[in-house]
């Protein structure tokens, strides 16, 4: 990883289909790269042949885009190293396409001051792979109580508030969260789940009373979102849904983005992949909070994916050891290990012809990057050489002994997909590269 | 499995195979299955009748009972079950929360299987917490209870017990009453029942039914005396004490009132409906001692003598590949480590 990492070398990515789902641009042509920074690019770009000095990578034919954004990532450093470490997570990443990931605060300790965004970017400058940023906690310990120090964490660079897992579910406190991180222009992402009716391990219905579990209605997420909507629309805040999971909850935000409030959403793959049906009989790698719903709340995703009322899919990346996973199903962990499956997962809206290979590629890149203001998800000149080159049509199953994370949980084993990363960039430099990728030798 | 004549069997096993290696649940049991282990435990009450209730049938097999939850019953009927068969039997009682903390489910199960039991008997708090154990042993495991999922051996002692009074169950109304929401007892029952071709009914207040319980094939009714319209079985459950202050049902005393079963409900059903209930019973609270102790119409004694029976059919047969013809222990299939 030596020369490309000088800023003075250029780098010419040859025969791609360019992608860039900001401005619309679908056709064949070059990029290149100058130093840290997109220099150039476009179908007509060394028509006339490229210059001596500048290194050369055939792309031969396969889709350069954006580097992917994942705004939703738990990291577990520091605290639960033996899950997940920002290096480990990060070598993840790379292989699963994704140059820019958000992780949420919810670490041992919770990254409620200063000191605790200061240490994930050391970390994440040491591990010198994707670019790593950091949500603070929205309250003090992620306790729902007190608010944390939102503008001092925003300027040592938090990228929004969270409280993670847990829903900040007193009505008073979300007010004034709201409304404090408005003044520096701070987005307030909920976990969207009334916990009073989420005492449950998985979704309310036939599966639940069959096999015996507490069950979790939609109305759980349905009205914590319309209660913070009613909130949005008292302070002017700015509020974003994670991992929504029901089709109430996406009624709700499609109503309110038609009146122009602030609002935005994500979900995660296995929210439009798969249902409360996958968690047969006791599967824990299968248990995840949102749970996994009725499968017209699985197509209600897809559509909203489809049709932009969903602005980001994350990977929504939950390590877990086995200890953790191996347990009775209302003990278990709830999450999904999901940074080297988002893109292919992702892809399959596409390949079943749900969405446009654009508007997919749209939740991976810029807009997840404009509601976190990251320099980041767009093919442009200037912009950071964040880039992820990877084959839309490459058929392989997911093999969740083969992630480079330090944990494996994934309830798609053995699941056939298509599309897979060849290479991925990072502000200039190829950080991750497919075996069998040729490119050009000498590249690195 | 192999069919194999045993001479100490009460009830020479024509095996109409049970096929599966353990008991996890009711659900996917065909009812043949069920038929033939109904079969073999009418013959174990013969013998749990007679002078000499011990036979040698289990002689060198080990049966450990470990219950995650306190339970005298269940436990002592399993108990009784072995020892009459002539197992080995160990009681082991471990406190589920203090095992939470460290060591998980699947070490306790790695620890037990290293001490080569033939028949693990499982009691545990979680639903599905038998069967992810079960996975990870080479012996047979008897499900006596998971969570709010399934209880197999209740449910087949209460269609022994209705079998023997009314000759068959199909055809037959039995409504279920009570604590549905977390009750293994409804599930396993309600499995059982529809298979054996009964019709089912759960009568609950609203916040004590599940969701969508009509996918599993019972009637739902709020209303008690519009369930019992009709019905030939009249099956009460156990409604926690922890469950009836306000959290789920505002009172005992109101709970009493709307789906307590008393004489004045119970006229609702057949002049000759039978009840029934798993105990240990709150008087008062979801039955009527009159109703419960009046002999003519009460099966409950009768449920805990089955149980015996039951437990001890199971064990049989979940272990006759174990003993082809009383053959010697080597003989028995290793399942190394």
């Amino acid at each position: 990883m030596g020369a490309a990492t000088n800023g003075a070398g250029r780098t010419a990515y040859l025969n791609a289909r360019l992608l860039d789902p900001a401005s619309g641009l679908d056709a064949p042509g070059a990029l290149l790269v100058e130093g840290a920074r997109i220099a150039d690019l476009g179908p007509r770009l060394f028509s006339e042949g490229v210059p001596d000095g500048v290194t050369k990578i055939d792309c031969a034919g396969a889709c350069l885009s954006p580097g992917l954004v994942d705004m939703r990532v738990q990291l577990r450093e520091p605290g639960e190293e033996h899950k997940e470490t920002i290096k480990t997570a990060g070598v993840a990443a790379a292989v699963g396409g994704i140059t820019a990931m958000v992780a949420l605060p919810n670490t041992e300790p919770v990254v409620d001051d200063v000191a605790g965004v200061e240490f994930v970017a050391r970390r994440a400058r040491e591990a010198k792979l994707v670019k790593v940023y950091t949500y603070g906690a929205v309250t003090r310990g992620m306790e729902g109580k007190e608010i944390t120090e939102i503008g001092l964490l925003a300027e040592f660079g938090a990228r929004g508030f969270t409280d993670g897992l847990k829903a900040v579910a007193d009505a008073q406190v979300m007010r004034r969260a709201l409304s404090y991180a408005s003044a520096h222009d701070q987005v307030i992402i909920q976990h969207p789940e009334e916990p009073s009716l989420a005492d449950g391990v998985m979704n309310e219905g036939g599966t639940a009373t069959r096999l015996g579990l507490a069950g979790i209605p939609v109305a759980a997420e349905a009205i914590m979102v319309e209660r913070d909507l009613r909130l949005v629309e008292l302070t002017g805040g700015r509020y974003h849904a994670a991992h929504v999971s029901t089709a109430a909850a996406l009624e709700a935000i499609r109503r309110a983005k038609a009146r122009g409030l602030r609002v935005t959403c994500d979900t995660a793959p296995h929210y439009f992949i798969l249902s409360e049906a996958d968690v047969g009989n006791y599967r824990s790698f299968a248990k995840v909070s949102p749970p996994l719903r009725a499968e017209a709340d699985r197509q209600a995703v897809a559509e909203a994916v489809a049709d932009g009322t969903i602005d980001a899919v994350a990977s929504d990346h939950s390590p877990h050891d086995q200890e953790s996973k191996r347990q009775p199903f209302a003990v278990a962990a709830p999450g999904i290990a999901g940074l080297e499956t988002l893109l292919a997962l992702t892809l399959a809206l596409v390949h079943a012809k749900q969405a446009s290979l654009l508007d997919a590629l749209a939740c991976l890149t810029w807009r997840p990057a404009e509601i976190l203001k990251l320099d980041a998800g767009r093919l442009a000149k200037g912009a950071p050489a964040d880039l992820t080159l990877f084959d839309p049509d490459l058929e392989w199953r997911i093999d969740p002994d083969s992630f480079r994370s330090k944990s494996k949980n994934s309830p798609f084993e053995d699941y056939p997909v298509r599309g897979q990363t060849l290479a991925t960039v990072v502000d200039g430099r190829i950080i991750y590269r497919a075996e069998g990728f040729g490119g050009e030798a000498g590249a690195e | 499995m192999s069919p194999t004549l045993n001479s100490s069997s009460p009830l020479a096993p024509s095996s109409l195979g049970y096929r599966h290696r353990h008991l996890l649940g009711i659900e996917g049991l065909s009812a043949q299955e069920i038929g033939v282990l109904l079969d073999l435990s009418d013959g174990y009450v013969a013998l749990s009748r007679s002078q000499s209730k011990k036979t040698a049938l289990m002689r060198g097999l080990t049966v450990i009972n470990l219950f995650f939850e306190t339970s005298t019953r269940t436990r002592t009927s399993f108990e009784l079950a072995g020892k009459r068969l002539g197992a080995d039997v160990i009681n082991m009682s471990v406190s589920w929360s203090s095992i939470k903390k460290g060591e998980t489910l699947i070490d306790t199960a790695m620890t037990l299987n290293a001490m080569h039991p033939d028949v693990l008997v499982v009691r545990h708090p979680d639903s599905g917490a038998v069967k992810l154990l079960s996975e990870k042993v080479n012996c047979a495991v008897i499900n006596a209870g998971d969570g709010s999922h399934e209880h197999p051996t209740q449910a087949l002692l209460d269609a022994l017990t209705i079998r023997r009074r009314r000759g068959s169950l199909a055809g037959l109304v039995v409504a279920i009453c009570g604590d549905i929401l977390h009750s293994r007892v409804a599930r396993s029952n309600i499995h059982l029942l529809t298979t054996m071709g009964a019709t089912v009914r759960v009568v609950a207040p609203p916040t004590l039914l599940p969701a969508a319980i009509e996918l599993l094939g019972a009637e739902p009714f709020f209303d008690m005396r519009k369930a019992l319209e009709g019905c030939d079985i009249v099956m009460m459950l156990r409604l926690q004490t922890e469950r009836m202050h306000g959290s789920y049902v505002p009172s005992t005393r109101e709970y009493f009132r709307f789906y307590g079963l008393d004489r004045d409900k119970l006229a609702a059903a057949k002049p000759d409906a039978l009840i029934m209930h798993p105990g240990p019973m709150n008087r008062g609270i979801e039955i009527d001692s009159e109703v419960a102790d009046d002999i003519d119409r009460s099966l409950i004694r009768a449920q805990v003598e089955m149980g015996v029976a039951v437990r001890m059919a199971c064990l049989d047969m979940l272990t006759r590949d174990l003993r082809p013809n009383d053959a010697p222990r080597e003989s028995a299939p290793a399942g190394g480590v």
